[in-house]
């Protein structure tokens, strides 16, 4: 089995008759239970659930029954979203024994497109972090250098992938976590824009910020993922009505003429000069495959990890009331309420869940309200007014998706701020709304996978998607 | 100092959440250093800024606003009451909340 399967490459298999989808998924499941106990990229697997869904896809071709979008596509979940009779933890304690009633909507999505649903990926707790080091479950291992994360907090997802333990994965970014994984781990991920994917099933960390999106092995296979999941769902009131395109056709089309914003306000201080170096070859190939360059400003930028981190965990504190060890999870025992309560939370919850929540509920109560949750949204409408206004000008925004390449484990645990500031160049996009793919941009030293950034305007997702598959199809992976 | 022990203490209390003396410190040494951090966000004059609560605006959301209020026949109960801790079906039991 080659490490890196496409889509369309396992549609040839199974349609020629090379190859079972049964078959194909007893070989990922040897693969990930040789390879899993080393990189802890699952927490769990669903071989039921996966094996039925194999054999449906098998009786298709047998029956000579064109194959859906995805038919037969091994695929790993993010374990904060539902997964119907399959143990959903969120990375958390007080999910231990979590089994969801449910499925979320893009995972029944997935398999209605014919995926193949492998199992549940680690992440950090809840989804906050951005190493995988925060998860109750222990920490997940860059599979391209074993010593270092593989960014966070879909780590899992990110992982899976790159170590071909799966050929594409659900994650989802709150202000990062599917594309800073993506770049450190060297593979393509994307958020769609706000609206573009139901949130139905999604177990909520920050609600106005959340994104479900796909990682994969090609821009190509995380359009075709997209497009399985994105669209109006009636459980999801933020769910749009925009139609979906046929992102893999649209990735086709030519970028010739394009105008790219280069903001300069993202090349400042605090970028790894290696991380520098591969973003300005990005940028030149870009050149040469004929977009044009435009020096753009936004301004704000310097203030979206302040606004990001009032406004994440403000949503937070409140999404997270609801574990309260009464109706499902953990629960400690106290002869009052409040006193279950406590105890529950207080065990229940990792260190850093329990930061962002005493954070968050002081940036919302009586007193700190205005000085930092109001001041949050209205600096929150400036960022949003930088992209629109950068959108007059220029067809995509091009930025590195994190400052530093992939770090040690251990490097940075100790020191939370230092953490989230290597969010800069992801929560931008996220407070906007705005859609963003992160593209592996060449390595640094030949090993450390650098991410290229593309932003588009709401809803503009084809457009970042084919500059995306342009990037990749000219070599952007080994500049 | 932005974050003093008594204000950790007092939303601890706000989110029902127990936190060791050690926890405590911790976290407070280090909110306050974020909150230092969130401080420059008072460079920033926003005295005629709206405030942004989400991101999607009428254009975007077209007819997506909310599904029609159609009672629809769920029958997932016994399910989700076999993941709490102490269920009495129908019920989840919960300590008693009124004194005597």
């Amino acid at each position: 089995m080659k490490k890196n399967l496409t889509i369309d490459g396992i549609k040839h298999a199974l349609t020629s008759k090379r190859l079972s989808a049964r078959e194909l998924t007893t070989d990922f499941f040897i693969k990930i239970n040789a390879r899993n106990p080393q990189i802890n990229a699952y927490l769990e697997l669903s071989p039921e659930r996966a094996y039925a869904q194999a054999d449906k896809i098998d009786s298709l071709v047998a029956a000579g029954k064109p194959l859906p979008p995805l038919g037969g596509v091994p695929v790993a979940v993010k374990d904060v979203l539902s997964t119907r009779g399959i143990t959903t933890t969120c990375g958390s304690k007080i999910l231990r024994n979590y089994v969801p009633p449910y499925d979320a909507t893009a995972v029944a999505r997935l398999e209605e497109a014919g995926a193949i649903i492998l199992g549940k990926t680690n992440c950090d707790e809840f989804a906050m972090g951005s190493s995988n080091e925060n998860s109750a479950y222990g920490a997940v291992k860059n599979p391209v250098a074993m010593d270092r994360v593989p960014g966070g907090s879909s780590g899992g997802s990110a992982a899976a992938v790159a170590a071909g333990l799966a050929v594409a994965s659900l994650g989802t970014d709150t202000g990062g976590s599917i594309r800073q994984p993506g770049a450190l781990c060297g593979i393509p991920a994307m958020m769609g824009s706000y609206g573009r994917v139901s949130r139905y099933g999604l177990i909520a960390f920050a609600s106005s910020l959340d994104r479900i999106g796909p990682f994969a092995n090609s821009v190509h296979d995380v359009a075709a993922v997209l497009g399985a999941i994105a669209g109006r769902d009636p459980n999801d009131s933020t769910s749009t009505t925009a139609p979906v395109p046929a992102y893999t056709e649209e990735i086709n089309k030519p970028i010739n003429g394009l105008r790219i914003g280069i903001p300069r306000d993202y090349f400042a201080e605090g970028m790894d000069s290696g991380v520098r170096d591969k973003v300005e070859k990005g940028i030149e190939l870009l050149k040469r495959l004929g977009c044009k360059p435009v020096d753009i400003r936004m301004p704000h930028t310097d203030y979206a990890i302040a606004t990001y981190y009032i406004i994440a965990t403000a949503e937070a504190s409140s999404n997270l009331a609801r574990y309260d060890g009464v109706r499902y999870g953990l629960r400690v025992d106290d002869p009052t309420l409040v006193g279950m309560y406590r105890k529950t939370r207080g065990a229940g919850f990792g260190a850093e869940v329990k930061r962002r929540i005493v954070l968050g509920t002081y940036v919302l109560s009586a007193g700190y309200y205005d000085a930092y949750y109001l001041k949050g949204q209205k600096v929150r409408a400036l960022i949003a007014q930088d992209f629109r206004d950068a959108f007059q000008k220029v067809d995509a925004i091009v930025t590195p998706t994190s400052p530093i390449p992939a770090f040690k484990l251990g490097e940075k645990t100790g020191d939370p701020l230092q953490m989230y500031l290597a969010d800069i160049y992801t929560v931008t996009g996220s407070l906007a709304g705005v859609p963003g793919i992160s593209v592996p941009c060449g390595k640094i030293c030949g090993t450390l996978p650098v991410g290229l950034q593309l932003f588009g305007p709401a809803f503009g997702e084809s457009r970042i998607l084919q500059l995306a598959h342009a990037f990749e199809q000219a070599g952007g992976a080994d500049l | 100092m932005k974050i003093s022990r008594e204000d950790v203490v007092r939303v601890a209390e706000l989110a029902y959440l127990d936190l060791s003396e050690t926890e405590l410190e911790t976290y407070r040494a280090q909110i306050d250093e974020i909150l230092e951090y969130i401080g420059k966000l008072n460079e920033l004059d926003t005295g005629n800024i709206e405030p942004m609560a989400q991101v999607l605006t009428d254009d975007q959301t077209g007819d997506a606003t909310l599904r029609d209020d159609v009672v629809v026949p769920c029958s997932i109960a016994a399910e989700v009451l076999k993941q709490a801790p102490d269920p009495e079906p129908p019920f989840f039991r919960v300590p008693k909340v009124i004194e005597r």
